[in-house]
């Protein structure tokens, strides 16, 4: 079979599909997005009735695919790290109830925070869950991990993390694939009260969790991931973990580390593996792709003879991304650098696009707001977190999913009149309507502008779990109609649409304003889209 | 033979497509290839890059090192200069003349242009000039170059025959300005 050229989310979605998946889960986030992406695009997954459809959050689409494994069959869900902090209770709860049908949760981070507001290193969530993390080195072997994964998920029936990060996510390669294999049959779990977290119940799996520890011990000693290379100068050792060790053999022309390596890719720790390279070597390097994971574990509180350098010591930066440079660094290699950037070039920050209706709301929020001293705008997660910056400076917080909305209610119940809200349509699906739910039930003086332009625009347009009926979900929570308005955020309609926002800042209630208008970036798409089928 | 190429230009000019398409290339030609993009955030009218690594050997690192790029392919002027901590001494910066405006501080194209030649390696074209005279603006891309028939058959297929055969004529017209232009010394 040739190779496909595949970025690493898509190599991960082609081994899904590959390894007999029913049903992919997932809300849309950078930088796990194309995964789902992708078996939605795929003629193949088309065929074989792979469901892949977009959930409302993170958390909705963890549960689901913990009811198709419970029902038997194969699934994958797959969300950005701080996507995870939303799925997480059921997350870890899935380590308890263990699974049926094999279940991979894919946990992709973002170092350097390209598109995130955190850099959460999601091992973390993995050993603090107790299962399994895959850590795939390249394209390739995240391929090979999914198919392995689904393998060790149904032969200790827990559910297993494959944690990726930005740079393999978005990075392509040629990946070489492997032969089918059959979706499961529905089958229920033997046990049917396995899924039910009854105390009782929960603290006999618990036990049994902790016994299943000694089995994932040994397949991360055996299964190959996790590699000890020998290496003739002891005098350090060096420990990378996942694409880490690229890095550092990108320092080596001949790809020969004269160290004694460790690469690890598979958790929990091998213990074994990790004591012969402390025995063998007088010092270890450890060079790891997100938080000083592996480094906390070794050193310890308390400290213990061996010399351990990394993130924690300052030889690695503690924050940020890797790259061939600052692993040479670190080797005590000499850098390397082309010719410094010109004075004159300018920074060009990303921006809300010529047209973006978000513009039009935020002009008209901010002529409205002129008259109140600054700092009332709390907002949120998409494109239009872009309106804090200039020329707009219209926004004051951007937090998590739907914080603005809570935001808005706690400093309103503190006493900041006006206090508003501003919230994307699809965010308002996946974190809104909960809170919408607590400031209608208080009354509490808010203003919510929900921004509708029918698509999760930042993450590249993806559909809108509650396209077209926001404002029915609005007066469902108890939003009084008269104070539910849709607007049109056009220029030709600013004088009207500022004196609709005028007055619902007066009012003493919760007040919701949808300003609507599609993306800019979803009209041009939708347009090429038609004239290709009428095309055809 | 390895070559690391840094692409730049902004959000929605059309760097993915243009990495994709030496990408697939690249492949069918039995090279290994790695290319890291940038997707998210940045792509909303921010500064956009690709690094793309082609080698006859296996390739350990999704990133270029900075100070050993082989060459810069750009699409827009001031891109290109942004990414010269990256290139190695003997690379060559290749761009596009004509500039994106989408910032008010936007330095004067004459001082942008004089860094560029200040750079001995240097090929500066105006693609849009060449992409107008072949029928499409928006196939500029693929003037920078040659010889990619299948992967821009593989690349853009899914939007139809017009757009396939634009960019295909596109870079015939890339790879006569190429030929008639070999002055460049561009090996």
């Amino acid at each position: 079979m040739q190779k496909l050229v595949l970025l690493g989310d898509e190599a991960i979605a082609q081994a899904a599909i590959d390894a007999g998946i029913t049903g992919i889960y997932a809300y849309p986030g950078t930088p796990s997005t194309e995964i789902t992406e992708y078996i939605q695009r795929s003629g193949e997954a088309k065929e074989k009735g792979i469901r892949s459809s977009w959930s409302a959050n993170e958390k909705t689409a963890m549960e689901a695919a913990l009811g198709m494994s419970y029902a038997g069959k194969r699934t994958m869900v797959c969300m950005k790290h701080v996507g995870l902090n939303v799925a997480a209770d059921p997350f870890v709860n899935s380590a308890i109830t263990g699974a049926n049908g094999g279940i991979i949760v894919v946990a992709a981070d973002d170092p350097s925070m390209h598109s995130s507001q955190n850099e959460q290193d999601s091992r973390f969530y993995g050993k603090f869950a107790m299962i399994p993390v895959l850590e795939p080195v390249n394209q390739q072997e995240a391929y090979d991990m999914v198919h392995y994964g689904f393998d060790i998920s149904e032969k200790y029936r827990i559910p297993v993390m494959l944690r990726i990060t930005t740079r393999l996510a978005h990075s392509r390669a040629g990946v070489q694939r492997k032969d089918s294999r059959k979706q499961n049959e529905l089958k229920l779990p033997k046990n049917l009260t396995q899924f039910v977290l009854l105390p009782s119940i929960a603290r006999k799996q618990y036990k049994d969790l902790i016994r299943n520890q000694e089995n994932f011990n040994n397949e991360s000693e055996t299964s190959g991931f996790n590699e000890y290379f020998e290496g003739q100068d002891k005098s350090r050792g060096i420990i990378t973990s996942g694409i880490a060790y690229n890095y550092l053999m990108e320092n080596y022309s001949d790809r020969i580390c004269p160290n004694p390596l460790l690469k690890i890719c598979q958790y929990p720790l091998p213990e074994k593996l990790l004591k012969k390279i402390s025995e063998e070597c007088d010092e270890l390097l450890l060079i790891e792709e997100g938080a000083p994971f592996i480094e906390e574990s070794l050193k310890g509180v308390l400290g213990n003879c061996l010399k351990v350098k990394g993130r924690l010591d300052g030889t690695v930066p503690r924050d940020g991304e890797l790259n061939p440079n600052i692993v040479a660094r670190a080797l005590g290699f000499e850098d390397t650098r082309g010719r410094d950037v010109p004075a004159i070039v300018a920074a060009r920050p990303p921006s809300l696009c010529a047209g973006c209706p978000h513009i039009d709301s935020y002009l008209g929020l901010n002529s409205v707001l002129e008259e109140f001293t600054p700092g009332r705008v709390f907002a949120d997660i998409g494109c239009y977190t872009l309106g804090a910056l200039p020329p707009y400076n219209s926004v004051n917080s951007c937090v998590d999913m739907g914080a603005s909305i809570t935001m808005a209610k706690g400093a309103s119940d503190a006493g900041l009149k006006p206090a508003v809200a501003v919230i994307g349509d699809s965010t308002f699906t996946h974190s809104g309507i909960t809170g919408l739910l607590d400031a209608v039930n208080d009354k509490t003086p808010i203003t919510v502008f929900i921004l509708d332009n029918a698509t999760t625009g930042m993450t590249g347009g993806q559909k809108s779990a509650a396209n077209g009926r926001i404002e029915h979900i609005c007066i469902g929570l108890g939003v009084e109609k008269e104070h539910l308005h849709v607007i049109n955020p056009m220029r030709k309609y600013h004088g009207e649409n500022i004196k609709i926002i005028q007055e619902e800042l007066n009012y003493d209630g919760v007040s919701v304003i949808i300003p609507r208008r599609e993306c800019i970036q979803t009209i041009g798409k939708n347009k090429k889209e038609d004239k290709l089928k009428k095309g055809e | 033979m390895k070559k690391d190429i840094i692409l730049a230009g902004v959000g929605g000019q059309g760097i993915l497509s243009i990495a994709s398409v030496i990408g697939v290339a690249a492949v069918n030609l039995g090279l290994h290839l790695k290319q890291a993009e940038v997707h998210g955030m940045s792509q909303r009218g921010g500064d956009v890059q690709s690094h793309l690594r082609l080698s006859d050997k296996e390739i350990a690192s999704d990133l270029i090192p900075y100070g050993k790029a082989d060459m810069i392919i750009s699409v827009e002027p001031m891109e290109v200069l942004r990414y010269l901590p990256m290139i190695s001494p003997e690379g060559w910066i290749i761009t596009s003349i004509k500039p994106f405006i989408n910032i008010s501080n936007y330095p004067p194209l004459e001082k942008i242009m004089s860094e560029i030649e200040a750079f001995e390696n240097h090929v500066a074209l105006d693609a849009d000039k060449i992409a107008k005279e072949s029928g499409s603006l928006r196939a500029a891309n693929d003037i920078d170059y040659g010889n990619f028939e299948e992967a821009i058959k593989f690349v853009f297929g899914s939007k139809g025959d017009d757009i396939v055969n634009i960019n295909l004529k596109a870079m015939k017209a890339g790879r006569d300005f190429a030929e008639t232009h070999s002055h460049a010394k561009l090996k």
